[in-house]
């Protein structure tokens, strides 16, 4: 399996500003940097979309215009809220006119397949189209149907992505759970105490999958794994040993390894002991101070990776020192909130 | 990679009955579920006719040994799954690869309702516990605990075909080798916020609704929950009973025509029911039965009806809708919906299409009116066509 081309919406405004200039926030809530939609989309039609159905579109839509592709075997999505802007906005006014004088346009958008289904409605694609709305799985289950279907149908290649928003309402809702942390003053210190909570995210990032392998690659996707709510760490450290050797890897052939770390120190144990253990002497970073935690945030981290294969070079504000020697093996390790287990084996091409 | 796919269990919920005898028993006596609102709170409770479960919260935790704090989409979900898994009598289901595999639209919106009304006078208000089950895929996790299932957990939402993908994906897992029992399915119940959502849209039926009728004048939305187990080779092998039937065909087109209308040519309903049919090896006068998505809309029933006359004309087979007796369940519908195609084949029913008067002047066939048991059913073919385009179809066929 091929990763074609890849595209994404996110806090940060591109991977080679990313190298240069990443972006920086001061607080807990982590904005997606939203481009100029009309080179992607006709004017008349961002005029009625939502801000997430604007983001996940136009990040399909350039993902496929990079690909070369112009109509993809199957459209496959994840997200873990849907349409939150458009659910909230139909809920109060539900609520504020008593059920009474209520008009139709936000409720038509939040359904959960929206995204999919404006994507294959621009590009008139009358082929497979599903989408994932399973919690921290959402991205990866879209990931896995795409591999199934390809496999299945023999289909050459699937537009598959995800997309999760934030909105004044779901931050402060999640925040009222105790999930970020009250005084952050740079994402860039994420990671520098040892505290409760971490910061919120979103974003959308789509990748062009392709069976065959082809000159402008990004990378190929070895193998993707899932694990639901672990009994121990010894559980997880047995999954990944079995998934990197189904693959014919160890742990030595890993050249880097991408964590879900995501500040918050219970939520992050699990990363703490296996740098100590299993991926001791592993070159190791951890993604979620530039995109934030969400529950599709590990599409954030296969985009990040894919680019980090094809142009062979880690951003410095993630690792100070370059890896010696060529990058050929990234694996991915994300969980979230402890319960949605994901791993990622990523190949140079 | 083409290993079969046995259906081994059913379980169902709905506004005719609470399980899968009790559905039979009103659909064999032509019985609809559709009334007056007795547990939905709304303003609306006098216009709109809905199929409601005849449970309330309460009564569906104590029959499940749930919080009757979850939402009503969990607890419908695990009064159908725990039917389905006990129905398949897989014994040591630990030792298999299982997987638990749903679908809904609403998630745990009819508690988010209560919350958000708090929550809208301040931010700080409203009473979190109504809140965390939110997710689309909370409703699943609920479920999937206590059936013991950790292997595969995951929910589809398409609008109102999500458990017929959820059904077709499960397939396609036990196909390739990645597992070997999977329950699959979906649920929905009614909120204030779908009823008002479609309210706006202008599709639902004052009356009780007349699905494929030249007069009919939209849907009623109901709830509920459908499961079937589906299972390997393997699987059966070790059973002491005979599979239900094969679950030969399946295929998801998209419509690409309107995020909220069907195209006047029913194309991405013609591309689903004829995907599924090839996939199964079937010509179209193979298929005895065909269970409708029939909404009851002009839009809907028009655009299926003008896909099945372009795929089947001049041979029809028997076809009718049973959200004649149901409502639209909603992500709920493919799975209440494969239950009732599963026992179609099993015992030989047709459905009765209720209320059935006046034959839409576009179209050259009817649906049937009469219920029928004994029927040599070899293959059902059953739709599910959502907003957004989302169509898919599912062809169960005798072991």
């Amino acid at each position: 399996m091929y990763i074609r081309a890849t595209a994404n919406i996110s806090p940060q405004l591109s991977f080679n500003e990313l190298l240069e200039r990443p972006a920086l926030y001061n607080g807990n809530r982590l904005t997606c940097i939203e481009p100029d939609y009309t080179r992607l989309i006709d004017a008349k039609m961002i005029r009625r979309m939502s801000r997430i159905i604007k983001m996940g579109t136009a990040t399909a839509l350039e993902c496929l215009n990079g690909s070369g592709i112009k109509m993809p075997g199957a459209i496959i999505t994840g997200t873990a809220y849907g349409c939150l802007a458009d659910t909230e906005l139909f809920l109060a006014k539900m609520i504020e006119n008593r059920e009474e004088l209520l008009t139709p346009t936000s409720f038509i958008q939040p359904t959960h397949n929206t995204v999919g289904a404006q994507i294959a409605l621009m590009l008139k694609c009358h082929h497979y189209n599903n989408t994932f709305v399973h919690r921290g799985f959402s991205f990866e289950n879209a990931l896995q149907d795409a591999i199934s279907y390809m496999g299945d149908e023999q289909i050459a290649n699937v537009l598959v992505g995800a997309v999760d928003e934030i909105t004044d309402s779901s931050h402060a809702i999640l925040s009222r759970f105790g999930l970020y942390k009250s005084n952050i003053t740079s994402n860039l210190n994420l990671f520098n105490t040892l505290s409760k909570g971490t910061i919120a995210g979103e974003g959308a990032a789509f990748f062009l999958l392709n069976l065959e392998h082809s000159e402008n690659d990004y990378a190929e996707l070895k193998a993707l794994h899932t694990l639901y709510k672990p009994e121990s760490v010894d559980q997880v450290k047995d999954n990944i040993l079995s998934f990197l050797s189904a693959q014919s890897k160890n742990i030595e052939d890993i050249d880097l390894l991408i964590t879900g770390a995501n500040g918050d120190w219970k939520n992050d144990r699990i990363y703490r002991e296996f740098q100590n253990s299993l991926f001791a002497n592993r070159t190791t970073l951890h993604y979620k101070m530039l995109c934030g935690e969400y529950p599709t945030s590990s599409a954030f981290a296969l985009w990040l990776a894919s680019n980090i294969l094809k142009e062979g070079v880690i951003p410095n504000v993630l690792l100070e020192q370059q890896p010696t020697g060529k990058l050929k093996n990234i694996l991915i390790y994300n969980h979230y909130q402890g319960v949605h287990h994901s791993l990622y084996l990523l190949s140079a091409c | 990679m083409s290993a079969p796919v046995f259906v081994a269990g059913k379980g169902v919920i709905s506004a005719i009955g609470n399980d899968t005898a009790a559905c039979i028993t009103a659909l064999e006596n032509g019985i609809a579920g559709i009334g007056d609102m007795a547990i939905l709170d709304s303003v609306h409770s006098h216009e709109l006719p809905v199929a409601e479960v005849k449970l309330t919260n309460e009564e569906l935790a104590t029959l499940t040994g749930m919080s009757s704090r979850f939402s009503r989409t969990a607890l419908l979900s695990a009064m159908a799954a725990f039917e389905a898994r006990k129905d398949a009598g897989i014994e040591d289901f630990s030792r298999w690869r299982t997987g638990f595999i749903s679908a809904n639209t609403v998630g745990g919106m009819d508690k988010t309702e209560n919350f958000f009304a708090d929550f809208l006078s301040h931010h700080q208000k409203g009473q979190l516990r109504n809140i965390v089950h939110h997710e689309c895929g909370a409703a699943t996790e609920l479920v999937a605990d206590r059936l013991g299932i950790k292997n595969y957990i995951s929910t589809i939402s398409t609008a109102c075909s999500s458990s017929a993908n959820s059904i077709f994906y499960a397939a396609r897992l036990i196909r390739q080798n990645m597992l070997d029992v999977v329950i699959a399915g979906g649920t929905d119940a009614l909120t204030k916020f779908t009823l008002n959502g479609f309210n706006t849209l202008m599709i639902l039926d004052h009356k009780k609704c007349q699905p494929f009728d030249e007069n009919r004048r939209g849907l009623n939305l109901g709830e509920g929950a459908g499961y079937i187990v589906l299972v390997s080779d393997k699987v059966i092998s070790t059973l002491k009973k005979e599979p239900y039937c094969r679950l030969s065909g399946y295929c998801n087109a998209n419509d690409a025509y309107h995020q909220t209308a069907s195209s006047p040519g029913g194309t991405g309903s013609f591309l689903a029911m004829k995907g599924a049919l090839e996939k199964a090896g079937l010509e179209p006068w193979d298929v005895d039965y065909i269970n409708l998505h029939g909404t009851g809309t002009q839009n809907n029933d028009i655009a299926e009806g003008t896909a099945i006359q372009l795929l089947f004309d001049p041979r029809y087979p028997a076809m009718s809708s049973t959200k004649s007796f149901t409502g639209h369940t909603l992500g709920g519908s493919g799975g209440v919906e494969a239950v009732f195609s599963v026992l179609s084949i099993q015992q030989g029913m047709i459905y009765p299409n209720l209320r059935f008067e006046t034959p839409m002047k576009e179209l050259p066939f009817t649906p049937e009116t009469v219920f029928r048991k004994g029927e040599n059913i070899r293959h059902v073919l059953s739709n599910s066509f959502g907003f957004g385009g989302n169509c898919s179809s599912l062809v169960f066929s005798v072991v």
